[in-house]
């Protein structure tokens, strides 16, 4: 075979360059999101259940609040009937934030465990602290 | 095939080092982009398109240009040009990988580009416009790759490739037809509001392609030891001729229907490009030195005895190449916008990170187009060799 | 591959027909305006509902520096201010007549006429340019005639602010957020690299209100109604007036309608 260290010093460069964030990271494990449900809202509430079951907004909550966007904004659609036959009405700030008032404590939790950065609150607003977004976020 | 171009003398290095730095500093001026926004650029409310909007639309052209090569060679069996098409393949797909880059740049959201894809938009002409393009870029490749292929093994490209290239003369008409469309179906726009503007850029394409082409065909001779036959070099220069004065005639055309109609909103665009309106006056240099360096190109074409000498025949295309250019690439997009819906003017200038971008991707184009003619190179040397 | 060069042509040509004709039917203007299939529909039997706007000049003219309604659409839609006109974004916003109505301008009119700054905003048109050019239904018309913009879609590739001949698109060039006075919590901002405009405060209609510009002027310049009922008030307006609109020549149909 031809240029045989060569190709073994590549070989060696490229594996440590691909695993390089599993070395980088070692040790330094994230702890297991714990996402919390204990917003006044939530605890005033008597059966303690999102709009649809808590398996199927974790798996599914994306596609859902993709499906209430389109549907509010494009059809002018409010209203959504769940899987029990309840009627919800479509909002992120008045039905999920309602309950969810804590995004730092509920959605950052998991996004931030999964580095996903949904663009939301780059136009919406967060329930807490929105006096401050003007100054704290200029920059981003 | 890719290994042969990494292998080259120290001036191949030097030019290839040159456009990786031009492309680092174009992408580290695309990420300042992507973080500030669109207003890093010289775009505003009233010139909402600008420098990349107008390179896209002049590569669109440059990447049409090729089919001058292939309708002959096909549609009527010019042998001559068999040697010298492959260039005009490998052209194609820098030029329209280019016109795709700058599409990307010039977005305020790229990262949700494929939306244009998630919801198919029939009725707008920039889904077309996507169809096409990268239509064209998958034939060129197709058709190119294959027919490098067969050079290496010096047979015949294989036959199933044919279509692809029969294909490829409607579809290169329609990119430019197309991406004329995205402008003269827009009420409003005066100076784009025009039926020939479809005929404009295809005339204006097939003399800037083929000539930008015979400029590279000419650094190769300098650079390699082959040479391209004089002949269909001659006959290229021919059609870049024709195309020239059609594009200077369609030219004339629009300043007739304007000025001797007198209406004010078809007058006023032109105007401003060629004489300045209201004291504004930015483009009018760029726009009178097009039309000099056209009708210069124009002339040393048009005289057997200057188009044959190999210096003027460079001067003679890369006049073409700056007229065209600055027809396209400056004075037309720009000049859409200019005046506003308001009847006022509002000028454009492009800022040094829009240039470096621009820069960026234009290396980027010939940085494909250097590695692909690479390997032609390799085996036309090759095959010189062994004779 | 089980397919000669015959059924190939075949399969070609008949979905070179297909597209053909799909492409023809899409392409006309108008009938594809609508975010959804059935509107197109629904167009046709004349939905039960127009939005529009009159502008009584008659009335706005005396209020010299008056920007009550140009105020309320920034403070209810976050609208920023921008003192860089290339990078400003406008909603509602005066021009001079000769410069809101470029080809209908003339020398001798009365002075007061021509000095007087029009109120001007999205048309909401019945042909909107903005929504044929739009690759990715970003921009859409509604059934009520509002020529909505979707921002989560948008991809800002401005070619709606290429094809509308009135202006009224604006590019978020740079985060707008830094530059919002005063804050509405009520109504999302923008981000940066979407292109935004008047939206004939659909979400105020959505709640019986009337439009924030129209609430706000307090000489009754700004009437806001159906123009698909005969006995509303735009048309009872429109009915015993002239009324002039922007560019109407180019087929667009605008829905904001001008007292003189």
């Amino acid at each position: 075979m031809y240029d045989t260290g060569k190709i073994i010093v590549g070989l060696a460069i490229f594996v440590g360059l691909v695993t390089s964030p599993i070395w980088l990271n070692k040790g330094k494990a994230a702890p297991k999101p714990s996402p919390k449900l204990d917003t006044p809202a939530i605890q005033q509430l008597e059966k303690k259940e999102c709009v649809e079951s808590r398996q199927f907004m974790r798996s599914t909550h994306m596609q859902l609040l993709n499906e209430w966007r389109d549907r509010a904004l494009r059809k002018g659609e409010r209203r959504y009937i769940n899987k029990k036959g309840e009627k919800i009405y479509i909002s992120l700030q008045n039905t999920c934030m309602k309950c969810h008032s804590n995004k730092k404590e509920f959605c950052d939790t998991c996004h931030n465990y999964t580095d996903i950065k949904p663009y939301c609150w780059d136009c919406h607003f967060i329930p807490e602290g929105r006096k401050t977004w003007a100054s704290t976020e200029g920059h981003s | 095939m890719i290994e042969k171009a990494l292998k080259g003398g120290p001036r191949y290095w030097a030019w290839i080092s040159f456009l990786l730095l031009v492309i680092l500093i174009g992408f580290i001026s695309y990420l300042r982009q992507l973080s500030v926004g669109l207003g890093i650029t010289g775009m505003s409310r009233d010139i909402s398109w600008g420098v990349y909007i107008a390179q896209f639309t002049y590569l669109v052209g440059v990447a049409a240009g090729a089919v001058m090569l292939v309708m002959p060679k096909y549609l009527h069996g010019y042998k001559r040009y068999g040697d010298i098409i492959i260039f005009g393949e490998f052209l194609a797909i820098a030029a329209v990988t280019m016109c795709l880059l700058f599409i990307i740049a010039d977005l305020g959201q790229p990262m949700r580009l494929m939306n244009v894809l998630l919801h198919p938009t029939p009725n707008s002409i920039l889904f077309w416009d996507m169809i096409v393009l990268n239509g064209y870029l998958f034939i060129n490749l197709i058709v190119g790759y294959n027919t490098l292929l067969a050079m290496r093994k010096n047979v015949p490209p294989p036959g199933w490739i044919k279509p692809f290239i029969y294909v490829s003369i409607p579809w290169a008409f329609s990119i430019h037809t197309v991406t004329a469309f995205l402008y003269c179906g827009l009420p409003g726009r005066h100076a784009w509001l025009t039926a020939i503007m479809a005929p404009r850029f295809l005339a204006s394409a097939f003399a800037s392609g083929p000539a930008f082409l015979l400029i590279m065909l000419m650094i190769i001779k300098r650079v390699t030891r082959w040479s391209p036959d004089p002949e269909a070099i001659q006959n290229v220069a021919r059609t870049i001729c024709y195309a020239m004065i059609a594009n200077l005639f369609f030219l004339g055309l629009e300043f007739f229907t304007s000025f001797y109609s007198n209406i004010p909103g078809h007058m006023n665009p032109l105007k401003y490009l060629f004489w300045g309106l209201w004291g504004h006056n930015a483009l009018v240099p760029w726009m009178r030195t097009s039309v000099i360096v056209g009708l210069i190109g124009v002339f040393i074409m048009l005289v057997p005895q200057l188009r044959r000498k190999e210096g003027f025949l460079i001067l003679g295309c890369a006049a073409i190449v700056l007229g065209t250019w600055i027809d396209k690439g400056v004075g037309l997009v720009i000049g859409g916008f200019i005046p506003n819906p308001f009847e006022k003017i509002t000028e454009y200038q492009p800022t040094l990170p829009e240039i470096s971008i621009t820069l960026g991707i234009w290396a980027t184009g010939f940085l494909i187009l250097t590695v692909l003619y690479k390997m032609v190179i390799y085996l036309k040397e090759r095959d010189l060799a062994a004779e | 591959m089980g397919i000669d060069r015959r059924s190939f042509l075949k399969i070609v040509g008949l979905s070179a027909l297909g597209v053909s004709s799909g492409a023809w039917e899409v392409l006309q203007p108008g009938e594809v305006d609508a975010a959804h299939g059935h509107a197109a529909a629904e167009h046709v039997e004349k939905a039960a509902t127009r939005w529009a706007m009159v502008v009584d000049m008659r009335r706005c003219k005396d209020e010299k520096g008056c920007t009550k309604c140009i105020d309320a659409c920034r403070l209810v839609h976050n609208i920023p201010v921008i003192d860089n006109p290339k990078r400003e974004v406008k909603w509602i916003w005066k021009e001079e007549y000769e410069h809101a109505f470029p080809d209908s301008h003339n020398e001798y009119m009365p002075d007061e006429l021509k000095e007087t700054p029009f109120i001007l905003m999205c048309n909401h048109c019945d042909h909107p340019p903005c929504v044929r050019v739009c690759p990715t239904k970003a921009t859409f018309k509604r059934p009520d005639g509002i020529v909505a913009m979707d921002y989560h879609r948008c991809i800002g590739c401005r070619f709606c602010m290429a094809a509308c001949p009135y202006g009224s698109r604006n590019l978020n060039w740079i985060n707008p957020r830094p530059y919002i006075k005063e804050i509405n919590n009520e109504f999302p901002t923008r981000m940066k690299g979407v292109v935004e405009k008047c939206n004939f405060c659909v979400e105020r209609l959505a709640k019986g209100l009337q439009p924030a510009c129209v609430e706000a002027c307090h000489c009754g310049a700004l009437l806001f109604g159906n123009l698909h009922d005969p006995e509303s008030n735009v048309r009872r307006v429109l009915r015993s007036n002239v009324s002039i609109r922007r560019k109407p020549e180019l087929g667009t149909h605008p829905c904001v309608f001008y007292l003189v």
